[in-house]
């Protein structure tokens, strides 16, 4: 769960994180109060989606006076921000954040990442942070500098200093940004925390640090012992049709095509993918129904596809195994159609556990379907169909 | 033969009386493996299933011999689960839970250094030696004893691999699902070792995806030795947008983590064959043996 900017610093600040001050606005008039409240001269209206990206798509901008933060906060509310990080879709503004501009110095990167290959928390940091950082590091990746943390996120003192020192710190800035270091890690550590980023990390013309950006994603699978952040999710989860599916035990994630896809299983459903982007066609989504859904939960993630106008024509490649099996998977398909008006036709390849029954199954409920024995056979099918080659 | 695990292996299971470790380990029963208990702290001394219930896998290996343990205990207590398994220094330890939390699964990753167990998972379908032992919860209808090793990061596509090189007359020798999380024991360098030693095995095939640094230190191991016996591999994702998170946790594209056509590049400088899609890999490596 992926948190926005101003929760992401507020929940640091808890931590003796500094950051600029600044408050959250839904209107202009919202935005005018907030930028009168700071008392400053300068301000900074930041459009609050989950997404990054956002400086670079015009979701960041900077005004002189409130009334001049409220026009920019004006402008911005209710358009849907489209970045390299949102997908397609984008993401409506429903929030922005109003903050205090800082005189930045120097513009640093610090994240805290876990590193798959030794399986530590590891501190990266870089003397060269901003809104560029991550295509910079992509091509120069020697702008990084890392530091693995031990397990637990224990840390040695003079190793921290070290790593600031590597990244070009010195004097009161360089004892500041400890402390600024050593609350990240406690946040990361006790909130369990899979990717925290603090860019820029901003040194400020009084040798001040303060974390004027920040991302913070939080490891979905942890919630359970954060019943704090179970109230966020509402507004923080990016696509209604995404998190409906989610509740029901599936992931979507939507695409920009016209062939519905239904499958079980992460790899399969990647492969499915792969295999209608070679043939042609173009799936309007992923989809991995996870091993925990049930009929009436895989009925709901049907439901959303067939809300789909774009959809023409859905793919139903499914492999039982032990855990789901064929059968579980066409019953849910068969309640959405049952309760849906419309009828689009269905492709099935169906294999593995439960298989035969399932499509005893599609038979005795007269769903309009094909049904091919390999995927290959099955993906050239939906992909003629969805390119209007039916029949 | 196979790796790991086969027909002399003794499994207990930890979380045996739930409800899925009830539903699995008759499963694993009827196929025929050598299941020999069962933990639940606060039942020692009961019975389960016609099987001794003891409070802790210290007690269970004492008392029954276990050499390998399946774990089907709910996220909030899988990592406790797996660190009591390697702390009494179990041969295998298989752990099926989903969403275990990452942090959780760091302490895991640091007791496994230096000790006796290889884990497998979590968020893994198990292993399986047709014929001999499976230790999980995928399905073995269509799995037949034979000489394809199988290491995979998809549960879905391990099925698909299993019937289509069980049609094709190949068979399996052991298929492992290393797990679909960033943070997993047992992982695709270490099963080409075991396979390339084992006798029956005659190749090998990888099912990999998006994300993680499996494929990659597949192919740095590949690259180091003259490996001996044909490799296949199907990396799934290929058209998938790398910014946007698909399915597994450990999908997510992030700092290092390389496209599906990188890795699959990597593998095949490696000298790996690569199958563009499902369909394809099992006549890749019915091409490769002939």
């Amino acid at each position: 769960m992926i948190l926005s900017e101003s929760r992401s610093k507020r929940l640091l600040s808890e931590y003796q994180v500094g950051i600029p001050a600044g408050a959250t606005a839904a209107s202009e008039a919202e935005a005018i109060e907030r930028a009168r409240d700071l008392g400053c001269s300068r301000f900074v209206v930041k459009a609050q989606i989950s997404a990054g990206g956002r400086g670079l798509a015009g979701g960041v901008s900077f005004s002189d006076s409130p009334e001049a933060a409220g026009k920019a906060a004006a402008q911005i509310l209710g358009r849907r921000l489209v970045t390299e990080q949102t997908g397609p879709a984008g993401e409506v503004v429903r929030r922005v954040y109003v903050e205090e501009a800082v005189n930045i110095r120097d513009s640093l990167y610090l994240g805290i990442v876990i590193d798959q290959q030794t399986a530590l928390p590891t501190l990266l940091g870089s003397a060269e942070g901003g809104v560029a950082f991550e295509q910079e590091a992509a091509v120069r990746p020697e702008i990084l500098d890392r530091l693995a943390l031990a397990p637990d996120c224990a840390y040695d003192d003079d190793a921290i200093t070290g790593f600031l020192e590597r990244i070009g710190l010195d004097g009161e800035p360089l004892s500041n940004a400890r402390q600024l270091v050593i609350g990240c890690i406690q946040a990361f550590r006790k909130n369990d925390i899979s990717l925290l980023e603090v860019n820029p990390l901003a040194v400020t013309d009084a040798g001040q640090t303060l974390a004027v950006d920040a991302k913070i994603v939080l490891d979905g699978n942890a919630l359970f012992r954060h019943p704090e952040f179970e109230a966020l999710s509402d507004d923080l989860w990016v696509d209604t049709a995404e998190r409906t599916a989610r509740d029901n035990e599936i992931n979507l994630v939507r695409l920009k095509g016209n062939i519905g896809v239904i499958t079980n299983g992460a790899g399969l459903g990647l492969a499915t993918n792969d295999m209608i982007f070679d043939a042609g066609g173009l799936p309007a989504n992923f989809m991995d129904i996870r091993t925990t859904a049930t009929s009436f939960g895989i009925a709901r993630g049907v439901d959303l596809l067939l809300a789909e106008s774009d959809i023409t024509v859905l793919l139903l490649n499914v492999h039982g195994g032990g855990m789901t099996v064929c059968d579980t998977v066409v019953e849910g398909l068969a309640f959405a159609y049952s309760r849906s008006k419309r009828r689009l036709p269905i492709v099935a390849r169906l294999a593995g556990q439960n298989a035969p029954w399932a499509r005893t199954i599609l038979k005795d409920r007269r769903l309009p379907h094909e049904h091919f024995d390999t995927m290959s056979a099955a993906v050239s099918r939906a992909v003629s169909i969805a390119s209007g080659r039916y029949r | 033969m196979g790796i790991l695990v086969d027909g002399t292996t003794r499994v207990i299971v930890q979380g045996m009386t739930g409800r899925s470790g009830t539903f699995y380990t008759d499963l694993a029963m009827r196929y025929g493996s050598e299941y020999v208990g069962g933990v639940r702290p606060g039942k020692g001394g009961t019975r389960h299933m016609g099987l001794p219930v003891f409070d802790t896998v210290g007690e269970a290996v004492a008392e029954t011999g276990a050499t390998a343990s399946l774990i089907l205990v709910p996220a909030h207590n899988a990592a406790a689960a797996m660190l009591e398994a390697i702390n009494a220094e179990i041969g295998v330890a298989v752990c099926v839970t989903e969403r275990v939390p990452v942090h959780d699964m760091l302490q895991v990753h640091a007791a496994l250094h230096e000790s006796k167990t290889v884990l497998i998972g979590p968020n893994s379908q198990g292993i399986l030696t047709p014929a001999g032992c499976k230790i999980g919860v995928m399905s073995t209808a269509d799995a037949r004893p034979g000489c394809i090793g199988i290491a995979s990061r998809s549960a879905s596509l391990t099925s698909e691999i299993v019937a289509s090189t069980s049609a094709a007359g190949l068979g399996q020798s052991t298929t492992v699902g290393v797990g679909g999380d960033p943070i997993h024991g047992l992982g695709f360098r270490r099963c080409l070792e075991m396979f390339r030693d084992d006798d029956r095995t005659r190749g090998v095939i990888l099912i990999g995806e998006i994300g993680g640094i499996e494929e990659e230190e597949a192919a740095d191991y590949l690259t180091s030795i003259e490996y001996g016996k044909p490799v296949v591999a199907l990396v799934a994702g290929r058209h998938s947008p790398s910014e946007r998170r698909m399915g597994h946790a450990g999908t997510l594209s992030m700092f290092g983590s390389r496209t599906a056509g990188e890795k699959a590049a990597r593998l095949e400088r490696a000298g790996v064959k690569i199958a563009d899609d499902a369909d394809k890999v099992t006549p890749a490596m019915v091409d490769a043996l002939a």
